[in-house]
């Protein structure tokens, strides 16, 4: 620690902050009372497809292809869960299988 | 219906969704309270982070931040960086949020990448009130990183099994929303614009980096785009809304904003 308890609380405040502007900033733009642009309302429909594709490459982004597993591992269990979603469509059962298959493959499989 | 019976059956509708968030939460809470810990600081410091901050990965570069020297500008610079991912999120609920009162800043407060995905993409059944459906997500969310963060600080580096691997629960959420999103659509495109420009990001900028580029990508393309995938809101296509009287009251209907 090499701030004082105040500088901490500061950087602490000054983190959320800037967080809660992110989050809060496109329903100060566009209020319930205003209609927003055809434009937004576009983004709107598209984005949240978009997004979740950028949040299953982010949650993936640390994978070493070049060494340890070679990203095998996750090349697996996400095979898996794309069968299994294919198959049953049960969400529970696809992200629980997935998720053991991974902790089995890389506990006992890729040590 | 009474408001309990809405509650409850918003909480039961809601609660299964959450459950793979809870596992993943509880884990990388206790890694982060765990960090804390090692790294000195009193628990207050990681509580007071999951509460106000409450955004995953910006929380773990603030541990490095609150390690240097201090500058508040450059923390406020990073955070607004790191977690620009939110203006998108907040475009796409613009809609679904629309018309629910003093649960709405709630939402966009506690609107973490996880509440996002299920909100954004759940398919509330029949007769679930919409706004009490998204708070639990997003309570319970919420709970359980706080929860864990505490946890992880208190009692972390105790456990007597392996939980080598369990962060992979949210890599499996967030593929399995997308293959969701992926069956019920007939067009893919807006998909495959997000995993290809994260991807081809991704690669050019590196795992630091790649997310602001990947965004304003996505926006070109979108923009460029826009002639083939904008059909104009379809009057029929708005998603089912809650019981009248919780849902929005005089405000403009939720546009059709694909699911």
């Amino acid at each position: 620690m090499t701030m004082t308890v105040w500088q901490a609380v500061a950087t602490i405040a000054v983190v959320a902050l800037g967080t809660m502007l992110t989050r809060f900033l496109p329903f100060l733009v566009f209020p319930d009372s205003k209609r927003p642009p055809r434009l937004v309302e576009y983004l709107g429909r598209v984005l949240p497809y978009a997004m979740t594709g950028l949040l299953v490459v982010y949650s993936l982004k640390d994978v070493q292809f070049a060494s340890g597993s070679h990203g095998i591992p996750e090349a697996v269990a996400i095979a898996a869960i794309i069968l299994l979603h294919w198959w049953k469509r049960n969400m529970l059962l696809s992200i629980g299988g997935g998720t053991v298959l991974y902790m089995i493959l890389v506990q006992f499989v890729f040590v | 219906m009474g408001t309990t019976s809405i509650r409850r059956d918003a909480f039961r509708a809601a609660f299964p969704l959450t459950v793979p968030i809870a596992a993943g939460f509880l884990f990388l809470g206790c890694s982060y309270g765990l960090l804390m810990h090692a790294k000195g600081f009193a628990i207050w410091y990681p509580l007071a982070m999951a509460y106000f901050i409450f955004a995953g990965s910006m929380e773990f570069v603030t541990v490095n931040l609150l390690l240097s020297a201090f500058n508040p500008a450059a923390a406020f610079l990073l955070a607004l960086m790191v977690n620009a991912r939110h203006l998108f999120y907040g475009l796409s609920m613009l809609g679904k949020y629309r018309g629910l009162g003093w649960k709405k800043p709630y939402l966009i407060f506690a609107m973490c990448d996880e509440s996002f995905a299920i909100n954004s993409s759940a398919r509330i059944p029949d007769g679930v009130d919409r706004g009490w459906f998204m708070l639990f997500v997003s309570l319970l969310n919420r709970w359980y990183w706080i929860g864990g963060t505490a946890l992880g600080w208190l009692v972390g580096g105790v456990l007597p099994f392996s939980t080598r691997g369990i962060e992979f629960v949210l890599t499996a959420l967030f593929l399995t929303i997308f293959l969701d999103q992926w069956m019920g659509e007939r067009r893919h495109i807006p998909a495959l614009v997000g995993v290809l420009a994260s991807v081809v990001c991704l690669a050019v900028f590196g795992p630091g980096g790649f997310m602001i580029p990947a965004m304003v990508a996505m926006l070109v393309l979108f923009l460029v785009l826009r002639p083939y995938l904008d059909d104009a809101p379809k009057a029929g296509s708005a998603q089912a809304v809650g019981p009248a009287g919780s849902a929005a009251s005089g405000a403009p209907d939720p546009k059709g904003d694909a699911r």
